[in-house]
């Protein structure tokens, strides 16, 4: 960079020294090129009528039928819908591990506070398994924790995890749950990198805690929380199979029904290789368009952009 | 300092600031306090449910102390040999996966992080690209099946080793960390890129390769979706899969039939789903404390990435 334009001579001679360099890049890149480019040229089956006898190559073309049969189908609008809910729902709750780290922040640095920190983190480390064997028996109606305390006050249990209303709230708040203390940790450390005079200088002009919250943290924050912002909008139809596939039953399908466990069950349980691939294909480019766009947004009215 | 500075505020600013200051105080340590018994209490109740009388649990006698002290829940699992199997598999994959991701993420980071490679903006566009654009569930497992990895053990461990979030923390731990003036001084004294590597940066680097293990050893004892998607063979499945069939498949009831032997094991079922819980999350819980200073400057280095 500092040497500006580099002749081709001497881009071939930082080549040839540094080949030790590109040693230690090669398994990365024989890995990246074998598991993820390679399959990227498989989404071709998307336009085509794969057969496993025929393959990539050889499989006829379908065009866009696959993506048409997707667009007309009655579960376009369902899965889409309860994607585009579940991920604006968690979107809603972006603030929270801000608010925790401005406590956290608040609170003198001492064993309670590194004791609070650590426990917070912790349920970080549950498994989605786990977390979700938790949430059945935790919310049962005849056994749990919530059945138990309605039978206290004498009414009776309503069945949380198979209400299709209630779907959406149980996943995001159990997701907030979970990651909120590690979600947090980011802005602590963002706030810890500020420099203790100008707090001292605030309240030398008589500055209050809020006033050093209000002009102090919280602009800390604004870079990290944009960069973080524009990955979750990024990601707006990406919500995870992991969670979603195990809290489905057959009560809340209605709302639980989303684009990956979608192309799952059409991809591997029902092996419509190609009708699967093209919907995963549509989630993905909807995803990219919208990252890219949410970029630029943020480029144009602050600083902060990913790239 | 604080005396110093009360002095230049009026007298009564003084006494509210002190005032207020304190409702604050008791606001923020109120509300920690609850956070803290809603993060615990969970947890909480499945360890002392995990010791208790079954149907103690399930008529809501059990809120702060376990009822009916009974060990039948972690006894019960030793006749399961399917979650031994899969702990056994889960350590293996753990490990070895572990070793490679870092043997092939560590290397490439620290390439990356010269700025005298060749190649570096493309190469490192190579790896951010898969971030954002993938080919998909079905294009991957045709993949997967093409390379003859379907139903294998190496499927667990080596197709997804590379992370790029992780390449691009530890080449900024790289960047930030590793003098360069080290590079030139060990270049005049005859030290090739590989030697230099594992002789002089990776010493360095203790920390960024403890953050990355961690952060590689907790994903591959918690994740399932590889399991699910490519493992047929029962005796390859790692324990979350096993947990699945027990927590949230209830695989374990069904086939009980009647009567009173399936009674009892109904109950010894619905027990085992609390030790089991207790098994599976103890031993990566309790790695965790030990390695909270390094997953700490793990997410510094991450928040600071440029």
């Amino acid at each position: 960079m500092k040497a500006g334009y580099i002749g081709a001579g001497r881009r071939y001679g930082t080549f040839r020294r540094n080949w030790g360099l590109y040693v230690l890049l090669l398994p990365a890149v024989v890995l990246t090129l074998l598991f993820a480019y390679k399959p990227m040229y498989g989404v071709l089956i998307a336009f085509k009528d794969y057969s496993p006898a025929l393959g990539i190559g050889g499989s006829p073309w379908a065009g866009l039928k696959y993506f048409e049969k997707f667009f007309n189908s009655y579960q376009f609008s369902t899965t889409i819908k309860n994607t585009v809910i579940i991920s604006l729902y968690s979107l809603i709750t972006f603030p929270i591990p801000i608010l925790l780290a401005l406590m956290v922040n608040q609170m003198r640095a001492n064993r309670f506070r590194r004791f609070f920190q650590t426990v917070s983190y912790m349920p970080h480390f549950i498994s989605t398994v786990v977390m979700v064997g938790l949430m059945l028996i935790l919310l049962s109606p005849s056994t749990g924790l919530v059945g138990n305390a309605y039978k206290l006050f004498g009414a009776e249990a309503p069945d949380l995890m198979g209400s299709p209303g209630l779907f959406s709230s149980i996943y995001v708040w159990s997701d907030v749950w979970q990651h909120v203390g590690w979600d947090s940790i980011i802005y602590i450390a963002a706030l810890s990198t500020v420099d203790p005079s100008l707090y001292e200088a605030a309240t030398v002009d008589g500055a209050g805690r809020w006033h050093k919250i209000r002009y102090i943290d919280i602009p800390m924050l604004i870079p990290t929380a944009v960069t973080l912002l524009i990955l979750r909008v990024g990601g707006l139809l990406g919500v995870g199979f992991e969670k979603v596939y195990l809290m489905q039953n057959d009560l809340n399908i209605t709302s639980s029904e989303i684009l990956s466990t979608y192309v799952y069950k059409i991809g591997l349980l029902s092996s419509q290789y190609s009708f699967s691939s093209a919907i995963s294909l549509f989630n993905t480019v909807i995803n990219f368009i919208l990252l890219i766009l949410v970029n630029q947004i943020s480029k144009k009215f602050s600083e902060n952009s990913l790239w | 300092m604080e005396t110093a500075n009360t002095t230049l505020r009026p007298v009564t600013g003084a006494i509210k600031q002190g005032r207020s200051d304190k409702a604050t105080e008791v606001v923020i340590y109120g509300f920690a306090i609850l956070f803290l018994i809603v993060l615990m209490y969970p947890l909480y109740f499945i360890v002392i449910a995990s010791f208790s009388d079954p149907s103690a649990v399930a008529n809501g006698k059990v809120w702060f102390i376990p009822r009916g002290f009974t060990l039948d829940g972690y006894k019960e699992l030793f006749k399961h040999q399917n979650i031994w199997i899969g702990y056994r598999n889960t350590i293996l994959y753990t490990v070895i996966g572990t070793a490679i991701g870092l043997a092939v993420n560590i290397p490439a980071a620290y390439a990356l992080s010269r700025k005298d490679l060749a190649g570096r903006k493309f190469l490192s566009l190579y790896f951010i690209f898969t971030m954002f654009f993938s080919g998909g569930l079905i294009p991957t497992f045709l993949t997967i099946r093409d390379f003859h990895m379907y139903n294998t053990f190496l499927v667990m461990v080596l197709p997804f080793s590379v992370v790029v979030y992780d390449i691009i923390v530890a080449r900024t731990f790289f960047q930030t960390s590793i003098p360069e003036d080290l590079w030139e001084a060990a270049q005049i004294d005859g030290c090739g890129n590989l030697r230099y590597f594992v002789q002089i940066v990776l010493p360095l680097s203790k920390a960024i390769i403890a953050v990355l293990g961690l952060w590689i050893a907790v994903g591959y004892w918690n994740s399932y979706f590889n399991a699910l998607i490519y493992l047929k063979n029962p005796d390859l499945h790692p324990l979350q899969l096993i947990l699945r069939n027990i927590l949230i498949t209830n695989q374990m009831q069904s086939g009980m039939g009647t009567g009173e032997a399936a009674q009892i094991a109904l109950r010894l079922a619905n027990m085992m789903r609390y030790s089991v819980i207790i098994i599976a999350t103890v031993p990566i819980m309790c790695v965790y404390p030990f390695a909270q200073k390094y997953f700490n400057q793990g997410v510094m280095i991450g928040a600071v990435k440029s």
